[in-house]
């Protein structure tokens, strides 16, 4: 099923006439209404009549989370505060929130593109959708819950509650649709398996997840745990929340929304867009937002765009899932390595999505990196060799596959508590 | 069906349209809408060949259309209608209409023309009534519809409508706006619909554009547009500049 049919399914060479319309209707509105941005303009002498094709983006300098930052709470709105309908901030995982806006506009839109992507990860009116995202600033929430209404779905706007209760709603409510975060449908599913509940007994067939990087492994492991078909979707409040982007049912990348969203792929050191298919950088224009355009905002979310036509007929172009952010990207004595490598061999190792932290420390000058793993009922025996055993083995693989030397800790079970929200992989204390 | 990409236009030393771009499918009205001196008008005067443009790309169904003239424009198949009218009072309504199939007179057309003001008259019943009266005694409404009528002669795929609702009682206004939906659903017409009567034409219109000092600065669905309060203000024709943020 496709939601919208004639804009998802566009004519490429009408779409990039659509985008480079509404790219210099953006520009414009931009620099006559936020004064940051004219500003920008104008010092590096940018002519806002000089966007002639959709390439001319690159004249424009990007905008950080630090530009966003430092004209908190409202100075980047493109409108005035009376025309605001709605408020979010950013997650807020570093540093202070970012403040975001909506038009009633903004608003129809971002339901609109939800809609969308509930109905790529095979939703329809039908299905009882359970939302497991807190409500409250977050975005994930709201933005879900409107769009699965605009389906004419049935909303279950549970929020975070302990998995039990979930499962127990799951039960009885005959929910057929899960939308969490992947560690905490995770969460659910092994919550599931101690208390001894057949997955099958359930009602549930999709789930569609985001707000965090995960594998596909992870994937693997939801799907057979909880016996549904699981789809990725990336959205962030900066740029509008969930309805960005979302894999349809080919489970082959997420198609970007690309009538309200120009997407662009760079280096992080070198700033320079990276060859088609190289991860780098995503970073985002809005093209239809009132409230809060953002022009070539940095998202520190890798991923890479996938070519190629998708079978599912949608024309949008597709990006990889996000592999990291750019944060976590860990330079230790001289080499670059993500978190979701060693996620990726832990998981491997244990045959089950791990729970860890990466530690950084300095020892006397040289960098250290240590993994807080946790014990999981396979790592928990009393046999200390087998422990030992798996230890060293962790160790082997990371040294062969990244060329590090690392630590390894075992910790108690459930010591990184999470509940829906986002776990801090990497702790640098260098 | 008619795409423009980057349009700039020089009135004199006046640079009046700054890389414009915009399109319209098939069978969609798209209002145009503006306030005064925002380059509306010229824009239309530039599709329809009367100003040539310094640089930019207008095709209709890919036929680039910058080098034609204008009556080659019209036999391309775009009808302009303009604003103020333009009838000529001295002649009689036929006589109007008939005017407008200039471009493709001949001995040939003539039992197909003859249709085509059937046709006009069907759609417009008061013109008929009064063919043969001078197009002077008309009341404003009426000519209007000679207006649009004498433009529907050519027989055009795309037709351009400049402020029909100019200087009409607004009760007159609602009659020319239904026309207009009606023009698309009779002659499968595609409709660039100038207003500065911005709610009335985004209540008829598919999309719109909203034009400002010869820039685009908003396109969207009407309905969203009509939510939009840029769009109100274009539409109110109020000062931007001069307006206190937050």
């Amino acid at each position: 099923m496709i939601w919208d049919i004639q804009k998802e399914c566009m004519d490429r060479e009408e779409l990039s006439q659509l985008q480079l319309e509404r790219l210099q209707s953006t520009i414009h509105r931009v620099y006559r209404n936020v004064p940051f941005y004219r500003r920008v303009f104008d010092k590096n002498g940018i002519d806002p009549d000089g966007f002639g094709s959709l390439e001319d983006i690159s004249k424009i300098p990007f905008t950080t989370k630090a530009d966003l930052r430092e004209n908190y709470p409202y100075g980047l709105f493109a409108v005035p505060l009376r025309e605001v309908v709605r408020i979010h901030t950013s997650s807020g995982t570093t540093g202070m929130p970012i403040v975001v806006g909506y038009t009633k506009n903004d608003l129809k839109i971002w339901t609109e593109l939800v809609a969308r992507v509930l109905t790529s990860g095979g939703i329809t009116k039908d299905d009882v959708i359970q939302i497991a995202f807190n409500y409250g600033l977050f975005t994930g929430a709201f933005g879900f819950h409107y769009g699965a209404e605009k389906i004419g779905a049935s909303v279950i706007p549970v929020s975070i509650e302990n998995p039990k209760k979930q499962i127990k709603i799951l039960q009885d409510y005959k929910t057929t649709a899960l939308i969490s975060t992947p560690s905490y449908a995770l969460l659910i599913a092994n919550t599931l398996i101690e208390m001894g509940i057949n997955p099958n007994s359930l009602y549930l067939k999709f789930g569609l997840f985001g707000a965090e990087p995960w594998s596909e492994r992870m994937r693997q492991e939801i799907e057979e745990k909880l016996k549904i078909t699981a789809t990725d979707n990336y959205g962030l409040s900066e740029i509008m929340g969930p309805g960005v982007a979302g894999e349809c049912l080919q489970k082959k990348g997420l198609h970007i929304q690309e009538d309200h969203f120009y997407f662009e792929i760079i280096d992080p050191q070198t700033l320079q867009p990276v060859k088609e298919g190289e991860v780098g950088e995503l970073v985002i224009t809005t093209l239809t937002k009132e409230a809060f355009p953002v022009l070539r905002f940095r998202t520190g979310d890798l991923t890479r765009f996938i070519s190629g036509e998708c079978a599912c007929g949608r024309t949008f172009r597709r990006i990889d899932r996000i592999m990291g952010r750019t944060d976590d990207m860990i330079i230790i004595r001289g080499l670059k390595i993500f978190p979701s490598q060693i996620e990726a061999i832990l998981h491997e190792i244990q045959g089950r999505q791990p729970n860890y932290q990466i530690v950084l420390e300095r020892n006397e000058g040289i960098d250290q990196i240590t993994i807080m793993l946790e014990i999981t009922e396979e790592i928990f025996s009393d046999m200390m060799k087998e422990q030992t055993q798996l230890i060293s083995k962790i160790k082997e693989r990371i040294a062969s596959e990244l060329g590090l030397p690392i630590n390894i800790k075992l910790v108690e079970k459930r010591s990184f508590e999470k509940r829906g929200e986002k776990i801090k992989r990497v702790i640098d204390i260098r | 069906m008619l795409k423009i990409k980057n349009l700039d236009v020089y009135y004199g030393k006046l640079y009046t349209l700054k890389k414009v771009s915009l399109h319209l499918n098939k069978g969609e009205i798209v209002a145009l809408i503006g306030s005064n001196g925002a380059g509306k008008t010229t824009l239309l005067n530039t599709i329809s060949g009367l100003i040539k443009p310094a640089s930019g790309i207008i095709s209709l169904e890919g036929k680039d259309l910058t080098k034609l003239t204008p009556e080659k424009i019209v036999r391309e198949g775009i009808a302009q209608v303009p604003e103020g009218r333009h009838v000529f009072k001295t002649l009689s309504v036929e006589e109007n209409i008939l005017l407008g199939a200039y471009s493709r007179y001949s001995l040939k057309t003539k039992r197909e023309i003859k249709e085509n003001i059937e046709k006009i008259y069907e759609l417009f019943p008061k013109l008929k009534e009064r063919k043969k009266q001078l197009a002077g005694t008309l009341s404003g409404g009426e000519q209007q519809m000679l207006a649009i009528g004498r433009a529907l002669m050519s027989k055009p795929k795309l037709l351009l409508l400049d402020e029909p609702s100019m200087g009409l009682a607004p009760n007159i206004i609602k009659e020319v706006f239904s026309y207009i939906v009606d023009l698309k659903r009779v002659f499968a017409l595609t409709v660039l619909l100038v207003e500065q009567n911005a709610k009335n034409a985004l209540k008829i219109s598919d999309r719109g554009y909203v034009l400002e000092t010869g820039r685009v600065i908003l396109e969207g669905s009407a309905e969203d547009l009509l939510m939009n309060r840029d769009v109100q203000r274009a539409y109110l024709g109020r000062d931007l500049d001069a307006e206190v943020r937050i």
